[in-house]
């Protein structure tokens, strides 16, 4: 990588981590609101008018007020209501299949087109250049081809 | 071999989903089981009391009748049966019932400011996550079932708030089994 590669690299990195930053120091209950579930409605805080809906906003904005950090207010949530009140399931136990099988899938989906692709490519490849595949097919082909010609 | 492998992930991802789906069964085969008239174990549980003082275990109360009541500080109609389950706590503690509530979903800071604004004695415990209301088939609040000395649910599972004529009524019905 030349240094110019690297600098650009870095500075790109930097651009991208700072709002992440910002954000995890400084949340705002908008952000909050859509990493967050209503307990009692399964819908995020940001779609949902349940009561505990308005305690819980109520709640994040005196913590944000109190100057506690986004990592901070969720964890204080989660004690309160547990995991599932996070929108994004924690990467560990049985809630780390919630991350995992998407990847899996797309392994599996890589996998299953290479597969399909070699063996295309493989049968192509049988069939040496200049030779029909099929000499039934090659002689309807060039009776119908004959007929468009006349 | 990517036959085997595909039938092998299908096979797993039904596998999972059955544990997510029958995992969740307890509650209604509870309502099924009144429905017909017939009892059910109550789900065990052992949950944190809402004032500190250690955990609770459903099993602990075997041998005394059982008002379960599932509630929440936010809840408006738990505001306006919580009277009747202090009157029905203390009225009926010399038979040995026993009312234990259930704050679910809730702050721990509101539910102990609600059981002390309606004078709460009986024992709280905390189900915060909602997973064992969940787990005996509740879906709003408030939510009451009533044990027998040996842990059955009899009687009627009561959705909504209760009144006095009610809860009087499947009290008698768990006192006289």
């Amino acid at each position: 990588m030349s240094t110019r590669t690297f600098f650009v690299v870095a500075v790109l990195a930097l651009l991208l981590a700072a709002p992440a930053a910002a954000s995890e120091r400084h949340p705002t209950l908008a952000e909050l609101s859509h990493e967050v579930m209503c307990p009692t409605c399964k819908q995020l805080l940001e779609l949902s008018h349940a009561p505990v809906a308005d305690r819980i906003r109520a709640f994040i904005k005196t913590r944000i007020a109190a100057g506690d950090t986004k990592s901070e207010i969720k964890q204080r949530l989660v004690s309160e209501f547990g995991e599932a009140v996070l929108a994004s399931p924690p990467r560990r136990g049985f809630d780390l299949l919630a991350w995992l099988l998407p990847l899996l899938g797309l392994a599996a989906s890589a996998t299953v087109v290479a597969a399909i692709v070699w063996r295309w490519r493989a049968g192509s490849a049988a069939a040496p250049d200049g030779e029909p595949a099929d000499p039934e097919l090659a002689r309807r082909l060039d009776e119908e081809l004959a007929l468009l010609d006349a | 071999m990517l036959q085997a492998l595909a039938l092998s992930g299908v096979g797993l991802l039904l596998a999972l989903l059955g544990v997510q789906v029958f995992s969740g069964g307890s509650g209604r085969g509870l309502d099924a089981a009144l429905a017909a008239g017939k009892t059910a174990a109550a789900p065990d549980f052992s949950l944190p009391r809402l004032n500190g003082e250690g955990t609770l275990r459903l099993r602990s109360l075997r041998g005394h009748p059982v008002v379960l009541n599932f509630w929440a500080s936010w809840c408006i109609p738990c505001k306006q049966e919580a009277g009747l389950l202090e009157s029905a706590a203390k009225s009926y503690r010399a038979d040995g019932l026993v009312v234990l509530g259930v704050d679910a979903q809730d702050f721990r800071s509101d539910a102990r400011r609600f059981a002390k604004r309606y004078g709460l004695t009986y024992p709280i415990v905390r189900d915060g996550s909602g997973s064992t209301l969940a787990h005996y088939g509740g879906t709003g609040f408030p939510e009451t079932w009533f044990l027998d000395r040996r842990g059955n649910v009899v009687g009627e599972h009561v959705k909504g708030a209760l009144t006095r004529e009610r809860l009087a009524r499947n009290i008698a019905n768990v006192l006289a089994r």
